[in-house]
């Protein structure tokens, strides 16, 4: 049988967050799923919500949910960076009573709340790869306008008010964190990358495609690799 | 690191079947004379943008985006060499 969503919200300060939920409230392992940043989230999503509830139908919760000033939240965007990513997070999965975390992509650079719960993290990323490519993306949409901007153009850019970058709105303290940030050491974590062989999720990399996809084959090796991880390990 | 050749080209390849869609099989029919930019629709210059931070990314490379002319995305065979002569410089 299809699992259905679970329409949940948790508490900030300021407001409530939107997440969905998969799963019985009575299973034991419950995996708060921290999704890829900016556009990398869009891409993945419904890739995500497929594992999500192939995970439910095997015993197993999964929560995904909203970063302030993302999808249905009405925190902001323009005054958001990672650590209030971070805290809103902590906040989630405390909340849900996450007993493991599930990292995507740019997921796993605020995914150190409940660092002592057993971390999985899929293709992580630096945060300096993610900023890279957003500024030379917009440098590109510039560039077929007829304006010539330069990556520094666009931290000066920054320093006085904002920039868009991607359709984000971005303030300074979220580029300069970007550009340092690295997913961090905590004692257990286990990481995975996409592909063809050991500790490999087989599929696609739809993180880096133009537009969202699907892939069924990828939505099923997460959710068998995430039960057969999270059975390991806690819960 | 330090790729040779044949590693380098491997990794472009996988980058442009991860980054465009392509299947293996197309990407391995890829030679030196090989049309990219305008001749495949998926690669316009938003996906240019990925392309050179996973060229980064993957081949442990720096690119200073000044050193990136149109004529790089040309063919395969010039990405692969621009890539080959930032690896071993």
């Amino acid at each position: 049988m299809t699992a259905l969503p679970h329409h949940l919200t948790y508490h900030i300060s300021g407001g409530e967050e939107h997440v969905l939920g998969f799963g019985d409230a009575d299973n034991t392992r419950k995996i708060l799923i921290i999704p890829p940043l900016f556009d990398e989230m869009n891409r993945v999503r419904r890739m995500l919500v497929v594992a999500m509830r192939d995970l439910a139908a095997r015993g197993v919760s999964a929560f995904l949910p909203d970063l302030p000033g993302t999808n249905e939240s009405v925190a902001s965007m323009p005054e958001q960076d990672l650590n209030s990513w971070r805290t809103a997070l902590a906040l989630a999965a405390e909340q849900l009573g996450a007993t493991h975390i599930a990292a995507i992509r740019g997921g796993a650079l605020i995914d150190s709340c409940l660092p002592d719960l057993p971390h999985w993290r899929l293709a992580p990323v630096k945060g300096a790869s993610l900023i890279k490519t957003m500024m030379r993306t917009r440098i590109a949409g510039d560039k077929e306008a007829g304006i010539t901007t330069g990556m520094d153009d666009l931290i000066a850019e920054a320093r006085i008010s904002r920039v868009e970058l991607s359709g984000n709105i971005l303030n300074l303290k979220m580029i300069e964190q970007l550009t340092a940030a690295e997913p961090a050491a905590l004692p257990h974590v286990y990481a995975v990358t996409s592909g063809d062989g050991t500790d490999m999720i087989a599929g696609s990399a739809l993180w880096l495609r133009a537009e969202p996809q699907d892939d069924a084959v990828m939505s099923a090796a997460i959710a068998a690799e995430l039960d057969r991880w999270s059975a390991s390990c806690g819960g | 690191m330090n790729y040779n050749t044949a590693q380098t080209e491997a990794i472009i390849r996988s980058i442009l079947s991860d980054l465009l869609g392509l299947s293996p099989m197309q990407v391995m029919e890829m030679d030196s004379d090989t049309e990219l930019f305008g001749a495949i629709p998926e690669l316009d210059s938003m996906a240019v943008a990925g392309l050179l931070t996973e060229m980064e990314d993957r081949l442990d490379i720096v690119i200073d985006d000044d050193d990136v002319d149109g004529e790089l995305f040309e063919t395969f065979g010039n990405l692969v060499s621009f890539a080959k002569a930032k690896v071993s410089g």
